[in-house]
């Protein structure tokens, strides 16, 4: 190219009609209008506080609560701080939570490939349960887990007794804590030991099975040996175990560990709940891969469970898993129905009774928001990871 | 590996030198899709080392018929014999025949998730036990075969469609079965790959291989089997040498067919 000629441009058009104009034109009026919604929102609430005499701050996460909470996992009595309330309620929803995703991804499988049946009367039985439970609201089936059912379990002097050392009433399922003697300490170092084992036992049973083709059962001999090298230091040790036995004491039992019947109302309905759904997600994963790979394997020789595991499941895992990190999210954030029955998860303890003494509205939702947003984006990013993982590398 | 190739070689004259062995034994089979009565009474009897063309109209149940062989389908009467195994309810029957009986499919069905090494050593590690080094020998020989050793490491989907098929051919030799089985291999080809294909199961059937192959490759037919079949309605109609069975047609139904697929 050469200078003496201008390069020829295509005619302009008026600036209003051309589209990336227009489009800055929106971009800015929409960043204005959020900016003054933001802005007004702070300024509002900042004038209704101070007409209100409420100070902002976090000052007030230092005072003491002066309120009990039925259930904690770190100690907490009522001469603790509001700030304590807040660990106190978070570990129990990340508690509830992750016993729910648990159980819900274990038994959603097991629907889910029972629905697949070629049994009539098992996949019969898993879509009832299926279309039964997915379509009752969850609030309703936590109400019903809770006061249909443990609420009217018989009082505590008339407990479900079992052997004398389980007992079950409406106060909650009493069950023995074992307290560790001296000498117990041999029992840990076995169990550790039994875990490296074993890992060194998958790992030389790999690399044979790759030199010579010998399959190890390293499922069976791994438990054995999980099992029974505690078992032998516990015997060896003499038993440096003492189980506390909950017992009666007036009117309610003592001892022992106790699970709420709060905590396990709302574990069974998020479960079954959340379940409900992962089974179709995972049915919808096994049905995306088509019957062409599964008569392949077959053909090759490969029998069901190989062909399952080799084949199938790596495959439908794709499909599987982002779906399955919404449910996960969902069920998180389910958990904070525990309010409506009085489990202590974050929202009833902390932006339930905490907020309600503090009046501090604005701090405490903040945090409790920032709680739900975090746990979900780090379910998200691990969830994503494992994804990119289990993706297909075709091209 | 050479001396794998040789001892190969060498079964293959002691096959040949008694080529009267009945590998594959159907006996009045019928098979019904519910009150559909697809296969109407077959017999036939494979001799090792025996190649056969089954062709027929769409619909005519050739397909069927050879999945029955491998019992990817059921059949509801008759005795199918496979290698002296009967094929029964019993898994471990099904099991042992799978493992002897290699299987090309019309739409390949290579594994997506595995590399092409990864797709031809699964059964073989799995099935027969074989440690991986020795599995992936073999399977680079087959690659070499078939003339992809140098796509091994990659997913199937960055193939063409003949290379592919090629895969599934070297997949299911892997495993040293003592039958293959086509169902229609180049039917889903771009017309130059299909000689890429027909190629290889050429030099396969030069190797002695017992085969069962449905298509419509008439070419195929006529150089290659030693059988030519014609199925039409669930029935076997005619089952000829290719050159009465081409040049010769007993029946009408072959003549109207051959005449359709010939003339155009």
């Amino acid at each position: 190219m050469n200078d003496n000629n201008p390069p020829l441009q295509p005619s302009r058009s008026k600036p209003w009609n051309d589209p990336r104009v227009r489009a800055i034109f929106f971009q800015v009026v929409a960043l204005a209008a959020i900016a003054w919604s933001g802005w007004t929102l702070i300024e509002n609430t900042l004038a209704n506080m101070e007409s209100r005499g409420i100070s902002t701050g976090f000052g007030f996460l230092d005072q003491s609560a002066g309120f009990g909470i039925i259930m904690s996992l770190i100690p907490y009595d009522a001469t603790y701080s509001y700030g304590r309330t807040f660990f106190v309620g978070l570990l129990n929803t990340l508690l509830v939570s992750a016993m729910g995703i648990v159980a819900a991804t274990i038994l959603g499988f097991i629907i889910g490939v029972a629905r697949l049946s070629s049994n009539w009367l098992i996949a019969k039985l898993s879509l009832a349960y299926i279309e039964i439970i997915r379509n009752i609201p969850i609030l309703l089936q936590i109400f019903f887990w809770y006061f249909a059912v443990l609420r009217s379990l018989p009082t505590p002097r008339q407990s479900v007794d079992v052997g004398g050392v389980f007992f079950l009433n409406n106060r909650g399922l009493y069950l023995p804590d074992p307290i560790a003697q001296p000498g117990f300490g041999w029992v840990e170092a076995a169990l550790v030991i039994a875990i490296v084992a074993v890992v060194i036992i998958k790992r030389w049973a790999k690399k044979r099975q790759l030199a010579t083709g010998e399959i190890f059962p390293t499922v069976k001999v791994g438990i054995s040996i999980l099992i029974g090298l505690p078992l032998l230091a516990y015997l060896a040790t003499g038993g440096p175990i003492e189980w506390d036995i909950p017992a009666l004491k007036g009117f309610n039992f003592g001892g022992g560990i106790t699970l709420i019947p709060e905590l396990a109302a709302l574990w069974v309905a998020l479960t079954l709940f959340t379940a409900a759904f992962i089974a179709e997600i995972v049915r919808s994963g096994i049905l995306s891969v088509s019957k062409g790979q599964t008569e392949a394997a077959r053909a090759l020789g490969l029998h069901n469970g190989l062909t399952l595991r080799l084949v199938v499941i790596p495959q439908a895992m794709r499909v599987i898993i982002p779906p399955l990190t919404s449910q996960y999210l969902n069920l998180f954030k389910n958990s904070s129905l525990a309010t409506a029955i009085g489990y202590p998860d974050l929202v009833s303890v902390f932006m339930g009774t905490t907020l309600n003494q503090t009046g501090q509205a604005v701090e405490v939702v903040a945090m409790t928001m920032a709680v739900y947003l975090t746990v979900s984006l780090l379910i998200s990013f691990f969830m994503n990871l494992y994804n990119r993982a289990a993706a297909l590398k075709e091209r | 590996m050479t001396e794998q190739m040789q001892s190969e070689q060498g079964q293959t004259v002691v096959d040949s030198a008694k080529a009267d062995k009945t590998i594959i034994h159907v006996e009045a089979m019928h098979k019904w899709y519910g009150s559909f009565h697809v296969l109407k009474n077959l017999n036939l009897d494979v001799a090792q080392g025996e190649r056969i063309v089954i062709c027929g109209p769409s619909g005519s149940g050739k397909s069927t018929f050879i999945r029955c062989i491998n019992r990817l389908e059921e059949h509801q009467q008759g005795k199918i014999v496979v290698d002296g195994v009967e094929l029964t309810d019993d898994v471990r029957h099904i099991d042992s025949v799978r493992k002897e009986v290699g299987m090309v499919f019309q739409h390949f069905n290579l594994f997506p998730h595995m590399t092409v090494l990864e797709n031809c050593c699964v059964a073989p590690i799995w099935v027969r036990k074989t440690p991986r080094k020795e599995a992936e020998a073999t399977a680079m020989e087959y690659l070499k075969r078939v003339k992809i050793p140098d796509q091994a490491n990659k997913y199937p989907g960055q193939l063409s469609g003949g290379q592919q098929q090629r895969v599934a051919i070297a997949r299911a030799l892997c495993m040293k079965p003592k039958i293959m089985l086509f169902d229609e291999p180049t039917s889903a080809l771009d017309p130059e790959m299909i000689k890429e294909v027909l190629d290889t199961m050429i030099e396969l059937a030069s190797s002695g291989m017992t085969m069962l192959c449905v298509t419509h490759e008439m070419g195929f037919a006529k150089t290659v089997a030693d059988r030519v079949i014609f199925m039409d309605g669930g029935e076997i109609v005619e089952s000829a040498p290719p050159h009465d069975f081409f040049d010769n047609p007993q029946e009408p139904r072959t003549q109207q067919f051959l005449k359709q697929i010939l003339h155009h």
